[in-house]
């Protein structure tokens, strides 16, 4: 199809320049929005951003009574329970995957179906988990799980404070259950790139299953998988109504992770617009902008990593 | 490598923890299930109860305390049905025609440079955390207008949609065979006709799945809105539009009513809950058995 039509009549060429401006147009629409997005952000920031300078980052205190608007017990907010949630997801995730593509028993309407629930489950809208989160979940965890692990950690730090049930550890506990299946279905698809063969070496070697996988899958998947680990976390960080529900919306620095808290995203669906001072505004614009630039090297890296290993497949994400 | 000739023993170890790590995974696959399970089936078993003909067809109630009683106490949540209804219809009539173009460039023009900035832009956009696009659209339209609208709403969904409409059209484009549209060409079609005549109209199935699909996603999307739409307690009329007055959604519903913490109020988030998975659940069936099996080849990632 690339051969230009160098055609002498003039009503085609017409016609193809005409379409051809018109999709071209929105093409660079897209790449226009993106921009926009983020110019836009930092522009309405600007109150906020020559105020606190790189305090806004490193400063503990949100203080609207005083006028001071900084960010950072959010930023350890949103590392802390994507954190959590990489850590119970990835494993779990990844089981699935292996499951997916490794296993050979049941026969394939088992793995598809399987799969199917799973992209399925992806698409419940956050709200939803987040209702679940703050009526299912947070009463276990708060009866449950958070008196176990302070009765067996409890002289850890990080495990110290009352047990209550909506805090950092519940909303790392609901992201991990939500990006299971954004893991699992990426690294998926990368492991059945794997090229058969590959499997076939190994197990004219003699070698068990997961000597197969272990040995001679995953290390070919690796950077693959890596980069659904780094999408997940990307869902994870920009992750908004789910964590709202349960995070326990607290402006104060977090101490541990049974105390409430604030992710970057909750605190911005929850105070934009509900407030009449101008730097809080700008303060909270500025918020979406670290967002923003959060989410752009995230992607950036993840998108980097999985077209490297799914290029050649129709697989894109 | 390992070593191949093992004595009995370690041959005997290593069956043994290859039967371990399958256990592991296996149990792996039945834990995360089970949350996952866990989630639709609560939202049918406390949704349920919620659902008449008057949860869809009247307004919310008033809050009330467990144990009173009263008309006021039973609602619906037609201002959100009406409310979401018109935001995801707005934007869809302004995020296809644009996605579909975009898409007819990634695929027909995919060597040109603008063509693979815009592609990774667009994998870039359609995974951004969505409440950044809220607030871009927050400080464009709301504080531009003063007022929050089901416009501004609109226009956030439509940044949802967009990227989703364009990656879908891309993929169902481009495995329409080469050979079509070599064979439309050698005709003397112009390609501008070759490109609506054959090749959108070989692929129109995988760019129905397309539009379903980023539907499904945007009648779900609640942060977006939480800082554009807004709630009103009343269904829409042309002024939510233009001059723009807050508008109620479903899941905006969910989450206001979610958090109140009245009991009739739970209820009705509850309620709001299974309305809006069975929507998304007949939607993305409906994209799996009814387009997706002919089409199987542009699965789009949600």
């Amino acid at each position: 199809m690339t051969a230009s039509q160098k055609g002498k009549r003039s009503s085609r060429s017409r016609g193809d320049l005409v379409l051809k401006s018109v999709v071209g147009a929105a093409a660079i629409g897209v790449i226009a929005l993106l921009a926009g997005l983020g110019i836009e952000l930092a522009y309405s920031s600007r109150l906020s951003i020559s105020t606190f300078g790189l305090s806004f980052i490193f400063g503990s205190t949100w203080a609207p009574i005083h006028s001071i608007y900084n960010a950072f017990p959010f930023l350890v907010g949103t590392l802390a329970t994507s954190g959590i949630g990489l850590l119970l997801g990835v494993p779990m995730g990844l089981g699935i995957a292996i499951f997916l593509s490794e296993n050979r028993r049941g026969g394939r309407a088992l793995n598809t179906t399987l799969g199917s629930l799973v992209e399925l489950l992806a698409a419940v809208p956050s709200v939803i988990y987040g209702l679940w989160g703050l009526f299912v979940l947070v009463p276990f965890m708060a009866h449950f799980v958070e008196p176990g692990l302070k009765s067996v950690l409890g002289f850890l730090p990080i495990f110290s404070g009352t047990p209550i049930g909506t805090d950092l550890l519940t909303a790392g506990v609901i992201l991990a259950i939500m990006i299971i299946p954004t893991i699992s279905a990426v690294s998926r698809d990368v492991l059945n790139a794997v090229p058969n063969s590959q499997r076939e070496a190994m197990y004219s070697l003699g070698a068990t299953d997961w000597e197969v996988i272990r040995k001679s899958v995953l290390p070919y998947a690796r950077s693959g998988i890596f980069g659904a680990i780094i999408l997940g976390l990307g869902r994870a960080v920009g992750e908004t109504m789910a964590v709202t529900f349960v995070v326990g919306n607290n402006t104060n620095l977090p101490h541990s992770l049974l105390s409430p808290g604030y992710t970057l995203t909750s605190l911005i669906v929850n105070q934009l617009g509900a407030t009449t001072d101008p730097l809080a505004d700008a303060a909270l614009v500025e918020v979406s902008l670290l967002l923003f630039l959060l989410a752009l090297v995230i992607n950036f890296v993840a998108r980097g990593l999985v077209w490297r290993m799914t290029r050649k497949t129709k697989f894109r994400i | 490598m390992t070593t191949i000739t093992v004595s009995g023993r370690r041959d005997s170890w290593r069956r043994t923890f290859d039967r371990l790590m399958k256990v592991l995974i296996l149990l792996a696959v039945l834990v995360a299930i089970v949350p996952l399970v866990l989630v639709v089936g609560d939202v049918l078993l406390q949704g349920l109860p919620a659902i008449s003909w008057d949860f869809l067809t009247k307004l919310p109630p008033s809050p009330c305390s467990v144990g009173q009683v009263g008309s006021q106490c039973t609602g619906g949540i037609l201002n959100g049905i009406e409310g979401s209804l018109l935001m995801v219809g707005l934007a869809t009539l302004v995020a296809v025609p644009i996605g579909i173009a975009a898409g007819v460039y990634f695929s027909e023009w995919p060597e040109s440079r603008i063509s693979f900035l815009s592609s990774f832009t667009n994998d870039v956009l359609a995974e951004f955390p969505t409440i950044t696009i809220g607030v871009f659209i927050y400080v464009l339209v709301v504080v531009t207008t003063r007022s929050y609208s089901a416009l501004a709403g609109a226009a956030a969904l439509a940044i949802v949609m967009l990227p989703i409409v364009a990656r879908t059209t891309e993929e169902s484009l481009k495995i329409v065979p080469t050979s079509l549209r070599e064979a439309s060409m050698a005709l003397g079609i112009p390609r501008w006709k070759t490109i609506f005549s054959v090749v959108i109209s070989t692929g129109r199935a995988g760019l129905a799945t397309g539009i379903l699909l980023a539907i499904a996603r945007a009648a779900g999307e609640t942060a977006p809105l939480v800082v554009t739409a807004l709630y009103s307690s009343y269904p829409p009329t042309l002024a939510s539009v233009v001059p723009g007055r807050p508008t109620a959604s479903v899941p905006y519903i969910i989450y206001n009513f979610g958090t109140a913490g009245y009991a009739n109020w739970t209820t009705t988030a509850w309620g709001a809950a299974l309305v809006l998975v069975t929507f998304m659940l007949v939607l993305n069936l409906a994209v799996k058995f009814f387009i997706g099996r002919k089409f199987s080849g542009a699965r789009a990632e949600i």
